[in-house]
């Protein structure tokens, strides 16, 4: 339910005038909220930046999804996270 | 990458008739300035709070739509959790508060230039709602209006 709740929550920021950009680890479900931006991770629930005391990997994440605020739509923008 | 299957069976029935609520149209802003400006907020839904705040409230039927704000120069391991989802592994969140709640990385690239600011407060909601009424009509435009008086330009949600 997260995720549900991650993406009503970026649609009240976004109508405030805040670009959101988000993870996913459930795809399924972040489609069908149409999540405006979000970054699908191949993680476990539980686990949106990869790893705990993985810093390096936990970083590199949030550039990825923070690349989408670039993305030039239409939205919902979904993109898969490489770790490479 | 997780899906509906590594859910208990429990979670699954749940889910696979659950109507999800869907933005339509889905809002959209772009960016007012290039991340090295902005000012960037964090949004969790791990349900962290201060040792000094309320938890979040488990019982309440259709979940807690409440946040609570956190200062962003908190340390992240004093943090409390309230999260009761049986849905998902929560040792590795437990054991570093960043997973979810990335306070330390956003800290580190403001210093480094990589983001303009971040955000004096982040806020913390608690995901597990599934009546999600009051949070669409109540909550969630109480956090946007905070956050838009506070000028930030981007925010960065986090599911768990």
């Amino acid at each position: 339910m997260c995720h549900q709740t991650v993406g009503l929550i970026a649609g009240e920021l976004e109508r405030r005038g805040i670009a959101t950009t988000s993870v996913t680890m459930l795809q399924e479900v972040t489609r069908k909220v149409k999540t405006p931006r979000a970054l699908a991770v191949p993680y476990a629930l539980g686990y949106p930046l990869g790893k705990p005391g993985d810093p390096a990997l936990q970083t590199r994440v949030i550039r990825a999804a923070f690349a989408l605020l670039d993305a030039p739509g239409p939205p919902p923008v979904l993109v898969d996270f490489t770790s490479t | 990458m997780a899906s509906l299957s590594d859910l208990s069976l429990k979670n699954r029935l749940f889910m696979a008739t659950y109507r999800y609520r869907a933005l339509d149209p889905v809002p959209f802003t772009r960016p007012a300035k290039p991340l090295r400006q902005a000012r960037v907020a964090l949004v969790t839904t791990g349900g962290v709070h201060l040792p000094s705040q309320a938890p979040f409230d488990n019982e309440l039927k259709g979940g807690d739509a409440s946040f609570r704000e956190i200062p962003a120069d908190v340390d992240p391991a004093t943090l409390g959790i309230a999260h009761k989802s049986d849905a998902f592994d929560q040792s590795g969140f437990r054991a570093d508060r960043n997973l979810g709640f990335p306070l330390e990385r956003l800290r580190e690239m403001a210093a480094s230039g990589e983001i303009g600011s971040l955000n004096g407060r982040a806020l913390s909601f608690m995901g597990s709602i599934t009546a999600p009424g009051r949070l669409v009509k109540e909550t969630a435009p109480v956090a946007a209006a905070l956050l838009a008086a506070d000028g930030v330009d981007a925010a960065f949600l986090v599911p768990l």
